[in-house]
């Protein structure tokens, strides 16, 4: 049941300073086991089990109403577990309230107190300790150094930037010096450019602290260029804990390949599996599409299930009636007809739908390589790709 | 065009702007240069005289009305506030609907639906020595003769006045306390705060524009009451603008016209002061 409360080697810089290293020995795991939330006969989040290692950057991401927040405000302290336990570097702390709890909250918008000062505002948390007077004046001063803000001590929040603030709001909530450092959708009130900047400074923060940050976002790319794991949760439960990089592989579901964005997905009824080397091979039957073959395992031969296949992993030619679509074990194949193209910058989106079936499919392209083909709107084409990227999803 | 622009911006403030001169600076003026009239005993004659100032600085009864009307517009201030902070706190925190909001501060306006006077008049058969808290009283056993100072009396001034102004005291702090981002509140509570501290270090100063406000309603309305001292005090109390309206019935308006300017002055510091106290621009 004990987290290591070891730190990762994100960090290797050797010139670090007091508080960098005390909060980076401090940066604990958090462990839920079993956790349930109640609101009278509503259940936010159901049977709880995740581990996240000290000094991770764990994003809770899904969409709205899945239970990502209350997670997060159950390991904080602001919201009591229904059933089940919380450990945070292996202390369980089901019984310590929020102020206790060695956690510490960054609110979105960040949540500065307008009337303080920069400096009054990272005082805060250590004079509602009770921290002496002497010892508050240093630690707030190497903050603001470690931030680089000590000029603007004297200012209000709303003299900041953008980007200042988010400084200052972090430096607030780590002075404090937590084990594991909260993020309550802090990007979410930003506009697209600023969000982008502040989620590259995050990170670098991050990194440099060498903490433990969870943070809770309905965005997938934010979530992707954050973490070292990302949960995806839907109806109060996880539906797949994993790498950015695995989850944008691999995505474990359904509903995870749908929230990722723009996978294309086939619901079909399994009908062949055969041992490979590492994965299975397997067959898909699609009404009215025929067969998809796709990798996975854990297949039931019989069963509904489905596949899903990226959108830029596909390949598109013009259909020629000598040459009808068909799947092969070389590649699937589908006829469909251009319905829409989107240039959006670097990539240009084709949207298609099945001549067969009528779903909607999505092609993406680097801008570059659209423009040199001949393919336009209203064109029947075959859409193919390889059965190796196309991931089985067993439900 | 530029012309054009400009005359029609001209055009859109001139008449709140007659109206601001005609009913507001021109009366003022006019109460300024009365104040340095003569007056003989039967009429005023103009003239240049400082006597009527002298007059309220060195007379003792003067002096002391003035002193009594700070001294009431103190503690009905004070009480209002004591009474309209934890209203607003809970209506704007408590309520968490903003219908029910709405609803909760419609029943707070409720005695305003009634006039002034009328509201005043009421406490009269409710306070009075036979009056039904007396009789209350009396019926339960808890006193064998009837209270006195229930009604023409300090108590009573005092009580009808905060009824009376309440109100403009929970409006702005209410005002400003709903826009109190509650993320403030939760942040403070995760860095450590107790609810006392969260009162005193966020929600405290973030209303205090409201207050400021609020205060400024409360303690200029009080300066300038005479009708409430005049009915709930049974005379026996007085307030410069009492005796102000005595010396009108007498038509002594030179006085009157000198104890108005003075009034208005002190009024005038005492909102000065609490403007450099609080910065309520925030709230405008």
């Amino acid at each position: 049941m004990n987290i290591s409360t070891s730190t990762t080697a994100t960090t290797t810089s050797k010139n670090q300073s007091q508080i960098e290293q005390a909060l980076q020995n401090n940066a604990a795991g958090v462990l839920m086991n079993s956790v349930t939330k109640k609101y009278g006969s509503f259940t936010a989040v159901e049977d709880l089990t995740l581990e996240i290692p000290a000094g991770y950057y764990c994003c809770l991401l899904g969409p709205s109403g899945c239970g990502k927040t209350t997670a997060l405000r159950m390991i904080a302290g602001h919201e009591e577990v229904t059933s089940g336990d919380i450990f945070i570097g292996g202390r369980k702390v089901n019984q310590i309230p929020a102020a206790k709890r060695s956690t510490s909250m960054m609110f979105q918008s960040y949540a500065l107190f307008p009337h303080k000062t920069i400096w009054e505002n990272i005082e805060f948390g250590l004079k509602m300790q009770k921290v002496r007077e002497a010892e508050r004046r240093t630690r707030v001063g190497e903050m603001l150094d470690l931030v680089g803000l000590s000029h603007l001590g004297d200012r209000k929040p709303d003299q900041l930037s953008g980007g200042q603030r988010q400084r200052i709001a972090l430096a607030r909530s780590l002075v404090t010096r937590p084990q594991v450092l909260m993020l309550d959708e802090p990007l979410s009130a930003l506009d697209e450019n600023l969000r982008v900047r502040m989620r590259t400074e995050l990170r670098k923060i991050q990194k440099q602290f060498g903490m433990t940050f969870i943070q809770v976002t309905h965005h997938v790319e934010e979530a992707f260029s954050l973490s070292d794991q990302i949960v995806v949760m839907t109806h109060g439960k996880i539906d797949q804990v994993a790498s950015p990089e695995e989850l944008f592989d691999t995505p474990a579901s359904q509903f995870v390949a749908k929230f990722m964005g723009d996978n294309n997905i086939f619901q079909g009824k399994v009908i062949n599996c055969v041992q490979d080397s590492d994965l299975d091979l397997i067959q898909l039957e699609v009404e009215g599409l025929g067969t998809i073959f796709c990798r996975g395992h854990g297949v039931v031969i019989g069963t509904e299930a489905a596949c899903s296949i990226r959108p830029d992993l596909m390949f598109v030619e013009p259909y020629s009636p000598d040459l009808p679509a068909k799947s092969s074990l070389a590649a699937n194949q589908i006829s469909a007809r251009i319905t829409a193209v989107e240039m959006t910058g670097y990539v240009t989106r084709v949207c298609l739908m099945a001549e067969s079936t009528g779903q909607e499919l999505l092609y993406k392209v680097r801008t570059e390589d659209w423009r040199s083909n001949s393919l336009h709107e209203g064109q029947l084409v075959v859409l193919s790709w390889s059965k190796d990227n196309c991931i089985f999803l067993a439900y | 065009m530029l012309n054009n622009k400009n005359l029609s911006t001209y055009l859109l403030v001139t008449p709140q702007t007659l109206i601001f001169v005609l009913f507001l600076v021109l009366p003022i003026i006019a109460i300024a240069i009365v104040s340095f009239w003569n007056f003989n005993g039967f009429a005023m004659t103009p003239g240049f005289t400082l006597s009527n100032y002298l007059g309220i600085f060195t007379s003792k009864v003067y002096l002391s009305t003035y002193l009594n009307t700070f001294k009431f517009a103190a503690i009905v201030w004070l009480i209002c506030l004591l009474i309209s902070y934890p209203v607003a706190y809970f209506l704007a925190f408590q309520i968490k609907s903003p219908q029910w909001q709405t609803i909760w501060f419609l029943i707070c306006t409720v005695p305003f639906l009634t006039s002034n006077i009328i509201r005043m008049i009421a406490w009269i058969p409710f306070l009075g020595r036979e009056g039904l808290l007396n009789q209350a009283l009396m019926g339960l056993n808890l006193i064998d003769r009837p209270i006195e100072i229930f009604l023409f009396s300090d108590f009573a001034v005092v009580l009808a006045m905060v009824q009376l102004y309440c109100l403009f005291m929970i409006a702005p702090i209410f005002n400003s306390m709903v826009r109190i981002d509650r993320a403030l509140v939760s942040a403070a509570e995760d860095l450590g705060s107790s609810s006392f501290q969260i009162q005193k270090e966020i929600i405290l100063p973030l209303s205090a524009p409201g207050i400021a406000i609020g205060s400024i309603f409360v303690v200029t309305l009080v300066m300038g009451e005479f009708a409430t001292m005049r009915l709930m005090s049974g005379g026996k109390s007085s307030s410069v603008g009492y005796l102000i309206k005595n010396q009108i019935d007498s038509l002594q308006y030179p006085m009157a016209a000198a104890n108005a300017i003075v009034l208005l002055l002190l009024a005038l510091i005492v909102v000065a002061l609490i403007l450099r106290t609080v910065d309520i621009r925030k709230q405008l």
